[in-house]
């Protein structure tokens, strides 16, 4: 039935627009989404300009391309979907914008160049391209550079496959810009961005004995300032810091982060709930982000016996987690993002909402990324889930929400409050016009 | 989206499964939960089997989920044989608490993703036979369920063509007529040929409907392989 499947993924329109990952670059002026059917959209904030007060650096399309095309792996008779997992920049180091992309299977770096002048002038050539008759050739001119139409230009300039047995869940690029690492379900390999028949094996937590498989690799990332740490984390819920230094295979972590289970709260869906669906270092590097099934917690480098803080994002499902477990909507992954100083977190939830928490005010906020409740330039409502008991009147309940309409992928730009949500195959980029510095 | 009313408020005034601490009293609502999760999580690790490339970590989570019921039913003493006179009144329990639990997740908005059926009335009469994932032969039955377990991993780990049909030679033929339904449901869109087995007026189909459905399934199989 693999065959009909992939027939039906075709004549279904909407299905290859679902986004399945967004990323800023690290100015913030290009956003990066990539989606289902192998896609990357890149957009380009526009400069803020007195002449169009209403253009107030917004992003519009600055390119589009097909990064992944969907493979057939013969040996295996599976099919290697084309579905952009992640995506990340690389610092720019001179004109050109790079990035890695990367589907189940194999990680490319695209390199995105722009060309605003053209040669004009030739002797030899006229200016369609065609050899000139050199009898009609009397006088020589020295060709001149004249602007043309912005055009973008893409080209892979690596690719990096055949690394990975599993599926890549993860890819991150070392401080040192010159390596990255990319993680599957039980491996961790470091590759060299100019290298690509080879890469470093750093992970491995393939049991001998598949039988004894219980734990699998969900998110990784480096350190953004030390570029021999990285971190990954596990569907058992800890997170093992690891030390390059210290040995080639990084089985053995230099740091657990792991917080001890409540026993009131255990169930037979205790384990599948802390399970890590990502993990993301703080600009600063003093902390890590990590989001499970109903919480994001804040760990400290520091401590590794517990987060130093937790948040709950819907709580009211702790009481449908049978039903969720049977619709699979337990194992939906959602990513966490911090603000540019580290002082707000971000995640999403179900129903196009996703949620913001201050960790200094302790204040919290619920919106709704949807046409409807949106229209551009009007100022989000909050919105309210109610859990019985008093109901006020724009509140949704429990039983209401669109468990289909979930937010998975949200971004936020490095340094000023904008952010981006991907809702299935919507883009939302909300700005902050009031409090554009960040505190 | 959540079944509202008196049956839907039973099951939570009963213990639920969240709820469950290791070692309770079974309550009747609490075992029967238990073992409904537990089909449920059988009936997705074999849908793993069905899909394309299986998610990896889903699978371990399920098969973790799995192992923990297990463990609790063999603390509990419950990881026995069922006795003949027990099955004919077992089954019956237990479409009522399957039924609560499949209800909330077929009344859900949506897209289709969700992969059960009501499985319960065609289902429970074969239930008591032999069945590697069912309750019966202590020792054989846990061995047998073990080595499903196991042949899951292993079948993940290299997924060849040979290995496909080996899947299907160990699970009881009660399962086949499933999976002919779940496959038609892989590709999200229901449009396969087993779509009229999900109504809830669907007999119990004889034997020899589930030969033929066999029938189809080796036929898909033989696809898959040779492609």
């Amino acid at each position: 039935m693999a065959i009909s499947r992939g027939l039906a993924r075709r004549t279904v329109p909407e299905a290859a627009d679902i986004i399945s990952t967004v990323e800023f670059n690290h100015t913030g002026e290009l956003l990066a989404t990539g989606d289902k059917g192998g896609r990357v959209v890149i957009f380009q904030r526009e400069p803020e300009s007195k002449n169009a007060p209403h253009s107030q650096g917004e992003y519009d399309v600055y390119s589009t391309f097909q990064s992944h095309e969907p493979e057939f792996d013969y040996l295996k008779s599976l099919e290697i979907e084309e579905k952009i997992n992640k995506i990340k920049w690389l610092p720019q180091q001179n004109a050109a914008h790079s990035l890695l992309s990367t589907n189940d299977k194999t990680i490319k770096l695209w390199k995105i160049t722009e060309r605003d002048k053209r040669p004009e002038g030739y002797n030899l050539k006229d200016e369609e391209g065609k050899l000139k008759d050199l009898s009609t050739v009397t006088s020589l001119q020295v060709p001149v550079l004249k602007p043309m139409d912005l055009m973008v230009e893409v080209s892979p300039r690596r690719v990096f496959a055949n690394g990975h047995t599993y599926h890549i869940n993860s890819i991150s690029v070392n401080s040192d810009c010159e390596t990255y690492m990319s993680a599957d379900d039980l491996r961790i390999n470091l590759w060299h961005l100019a290298i690509t028949d080879r890469s470093f094996n750093i992970v491995d937590i393939k049991p001998a004995n598949m039988e004894d498989l219980t734990e699998v690799i969900t998110a990784s990332e480096f350190h953004p300032h030390h570029c021999n740490l990285f971190v990954y984390s596990s569907s058992k819920g800890s997170l093992r810091l690891c030390d390059m230094r210290a040995a080639a295979l990084c089985d053995k972590h230099s740091k657990l982060f792991e917080e001890p289970e409540d026993p009131s709260n255990r169930s037979f869906f205790s384990e599948i709930i802390s399970s890590v669906s990502d993990v993301k270092f703080s600009h600063s590097g003093r902390y890590m982000l990590t989001r499970d099934y109903l919480t994001v917690k804040v760990w400290d480098l520091n401590m590794e016996a517990r987060p130093i803080e937790t948040y709950q994002v819907h709580d009211y499902l702790r009481s449908k987690l049978c039903s969720l477990y049977e619709n699979d909507c337990i194992f939906d992954k959602f990513e966490c993002a911090w603000n540019g100083s580290d002082s707000v977190i971000m995640t999403g939830a179900y129903n196009n909402f996703f949620r913001m928490f201050d960790r200094n005010t302790k204040r919290d906020v619920t919106l709704e990324a949807s046409r409807e409740s949106s229209k551009p330039r009007a100022v989000l409502k909050p919105r309210r889930v109610c859990v019985g008991g008093k109901r006020r009147r724009d509140d949704i309940s429990v039983d209401s929400l669109d468990f289909t309409k979930k937010i998975l992928h949200t971004a936020w730009h490095p340094a000023e409050n904008i952010i981006a949500i991907a809702a299935t195959n919507n883009l939302y980029i909300f700005q902050d016009k009031v409090n554009s510095e960040m505190h | 989206m959540f079944a509202r009313g008196l049956k839907r408020k039973s099951s939570e005034d009963a213990e639920d499964a969240d709820g469950g601490v290791a070692g309770l009293p079974a309550a009747p609502s609490y075992t029967l939960q238990r073992q409904s999760l537990l089909d449920m999580s059988l009936v997705k690790l074999q849908l793993c089997h069905m899909l394309v490339e299986p998610n990896l970590c889903r699978s371990v989570l399920i098969a973790n989920t799995v192992r923990q019921i297990q463990e609790e039913m063999t603390q509990d003493g419950t990881w026995r044989v069922v006795a003949p006179q027990a099955a004919g009144r077992a089954p019956l329990d237990r479409l009522v608490s399957t039924e609560i639990l499949c209800r909330s997740g077929r009344e859900q908005e949506g897209e289709g993703d969700c992969p059960l059926p009501d499985p319960a009335p065609g289902q429970a009469p074969r239930r008591p036979q032999s069945s590697p994932w069912g309750l019966d032969g202590s020792r054989e039955g846990r061995g047998g369920f073990q080595k499903s377990l196991d042949h899951i991993f292993e079948t993940l780990e290299n997924k060849t063509p040979g290995s496909v049909e080996e899947l299907f030679s160990d699970v009881d033929s009660s399962y086949y007529d499933l999976d002919a339904v779940l496959t038609g449901m892989v590709g999200g869109a229901p449009t396969g040929p087993g779509l009229p087995a999900f109504a809830p007026t669907a007999a119990a189909p004889p034997s020899s409907t589930c030969r033929s459905d066999l029938g189809e399934l080796e036929h898909t199989v033989e696809i898959l392989v040779e492609t």
